[in-house]
């Protein structure tokens, strides 16, 4: 025994430090993160990284942030959600609808909205948990289903593909603020008169808050993170997506689970709804297009593997930061706009070779 | 041993097994004392996986009865048997390899600290448990945090066994744990068996491999065709006697000739 104890110490201390670094999922999605700053830096307009850039590329990253996130999560339990985007647009209309041509008031909108998505999710994941398929088949089918029943309801109510008029139905609630807008404009205020942000002539700042969907973004990057690492159901989580059946037969609710995922995910969807409706002050039909495949993009340049059972919330987040950097980055550059979706393309390719690899090498060598 | 003055943790009385027209098993009779490894020895087909299924609630016996604490059992389900103390560590062990030692070590018991809605894992009790746990049985993890599929089959084995056991397993049943394992490993797993039986859990080790059997065995059933061939205890078979009756006797003996007895 006491031979053994000092051979395991010196092997503690050889593989900690490069290895217990590998062995963190999101360590792909850092890296590219360093990659794609250090391109932006030598290739893009200064004016990229200065504050109100910052600000530009934030802005879409956090909106696809909340989806990839929540992605992330339904990755790990070892799903796919590829309605999504479509409930985006969805959500939308289940928004806009009684609160324009209802004349319900915002806070209970937005509560309908939400309850139309809770029972979307579960929907979801009972029929995949029910049937047995691929949540690839049945999500792809509720892609269709929901864009569909988005532009029929529309068109029923209003004619056309859009619900106008958002804004003057929803008045000045507290709640618009909630979901749209800036935030700690005050302090955005006091570190312009401070001189310590850049101003217009008129003194009053360039970027006068944060604005409120980065808010939303990093503090459900923290919960979600918190919940997946350090929590009992976080712990079921991985087990539902690693092996369901291993995970049930130890006791692990796996159905429960998968479908508290199925519905997070739809919630996470109405988020990015009703922030983008009050945002326009419209509902529109096509709205969250292609966004399911831009979530799980994020999600896999964030560790996330596909087999599920595996993978982290914060990697995700980074995931979507790279993904809007890389977005609006191009327009500071002279780069042509249209190579975006081969960037894109080419750094999900990198990121799941490297993840592969990555894993294969953390696994690998008792 | 003074086992027959001791209460066996189990007993299975004439257990027969029926699916349909094929009869699995035809009247077995088993028991397991405390602190004693009774070995499960049969050839492919006779009936071993059938029967620590139905010992474990994951079928339910045609007819027969199976008694703990003089109590008569029905086991409506593998969480049932689990309830009742029976923890079966299966061949494929019910393992996550990408989780860590301790995630899976505690999955579906995690410990908890903390005030609702803010509860967390008890990562330090879980970790500190799980490292002293597995030291018990003789392995000292490098961190509580290694992915598990970064450990050798053997000590894969060992994580599930010390699960089972610290959860309050009374009877333990082991499905073939050394049969894909290197000679090495298997020792370990041996090992571990051992120290399991020391801590007064009954053990139910199934294999096909008789040296296996006699390393740790106390006594022997051997299972042919779905019927018990006999008990046997510690020193009154011999390894060529065990080996004849799972193979059912001739073949095995011709085999054996033209093999130099080296099977």
């Amino acid at each position: 025994m006491s031979a053994d104890k000092p051979m395991a110490d010196e092997r503690l201390a050889k593989v900690s430090l490069t290895k217990s670094l590998l062995q963190r999922p999101e360590v792909g999605a850092v890296v590219g993160l360093i990659a794609v700053i250090l391109f932006f830096t030598v290739y893009a307009d200064s004016r990229m990284f200065s504050l109100s850039g910052i600000m530009n590329f934030m802005e879409p990253a956090a909106q696809l942030g909340i989806l990839a996130i929540a992605a992330a999560l339904l990755m790990v339990g070892g799903e796919f959600d590829l309605s999504i985007g479509s409930m985006i647009a969805f959500a939308g209309i289940a928004l806009g609808i009684p609160l324009v041509l209802w004349g319900w008031p915002l806070s209970l909108s937005i509560l309908f909205a939400f309850g139309v998505a809770v029972i979307t999710g579960a929907i979801n994941g009972f029929i995949v948990l029910r049937s047995g398929l691929p949540s690839f088949i049945v999500t792809l089918a509720f892609l269709f289903i929901l864009r569909g029943l988005t532009l029929v309801s529309l068109k029923e109510a209003t004619g056309t593909t859009q619900l106008r008029g958002v804004k003057e139905a929803a008045g000045d609630s507290w709640l618009v603020e909630m979901f749209s807008g800036d935030a700690f404009e005050g302090a955005f205020t006091w570190l312009a008169n401070m001189g310590w942000i850049d101003t217009f002539k008129n003194g009053t700042p360039k970027v006068q808050g944060i604005p409120v969907e980065i808010i939303w973004f990093v503090v459900l990057a923290l919960a979600a993170s918190w919940l997946l690492t350090r929590t009992r159901f976080g712990n079921w989580i991985f087990a539902a997506g690693g092996d369901p059946i291993a995970a049930r037969n130890v006791g692990v609710p796996v159905n429960r689970v998968k479908i508290i995922l199925f519905i997070f995910t739809a919630m996470a969807a109405t988020l990015v709804a009703t922030i983008t409706v009050l945002e326009f002050g419209t509902a529109d039909a096509s709205r969250g297009l292609l966004k399911e495949f831009h979530a799980i993009i994020a999600a896999v340049i964030g560790g996330c593997l596909l087999t599920g059972g595996y993978g982290s919330a914060i990697g995700a987040m980074v995931g979507a930061v790279i993904f809007g950097m890389v977005q609006i980055g191009i327009t500071y550059t002279n780069i042509n706009l249209d190579w975006f979706q081969v960037f894109m393309g080419a750094i999900l390719l990198i990121a799941v070779v490297l993840n592969n690899w990555v894993r294969n090498k953390a696994m690998s060598a008792h | 041993m003074s086992e027959d003055t001791r209460k066996p943790v189990i007993e299975l009385v004439d257990i027969e097994k029926h699916f349909g027209a094929v009869i699995a098993l035809a009247g077995v009779s088993f028991s397991v004392y405390p602190g004693e490894c009774h070995c499960l020895l049969g050839d492919n087909g006779a009936g071993k996986s059938t029967f620590i299924k139905t010992m474990s609630g994951v079928h339910q016996p045609t007819k027969g009865k199976i008694v703990m604490d003089g109590k008569n059992m029905n086991f409506g389900s593998p969480r049932a048997g689990m309830e009742a103390g029976i923890a079966t560590v299966y061949q494929d062990l019910a393992m996550i390899p990408l989780m860590s030692v301790t995630r899976n070590f505690w999955m579906g018991r995690e410990p908890q600290s903390g005030f609702w809605p803010f509860k967390n894992m008890d990562f330090k009790k879980a970790d500190e448990v799980t490292m002293s746990e597995m030291a018990k049985m003789g392995i000292n993890l490098r961190e509580p945090g290694q992915a598990v599929g970064t450990l050798s089959g053997g000590e894969r084995q060992t994580v599930a066994i010390a699960r089972a056991v610290y959860f309050g397993a009374k009877v333990l049943i082991l499905d073939e744990p050394t049969s894909a394992l290197g000679v090495r490993q298997t020792s370990n797993v041996l090992a571990t068996v051992d120290k399991v039986r020391k801590s007064g859990v009954g053990v139910v080790f199934i294999t096909h491999n008789v040296r296996h059997a006699l390393a740790v065995g106390d006594r022997f059933t051997v299972l042919n065709r779905g019927k018990t061939l006999g008990t046997a205890k510690r020193g009154e078979i011999t390894p060529d006697e065990l080996q004849d009756m799972m193979a059912g006797g001739q073949e095995m003996a011709q085999l054996e000739g033209s093999l130099g007895g080296t099977v």
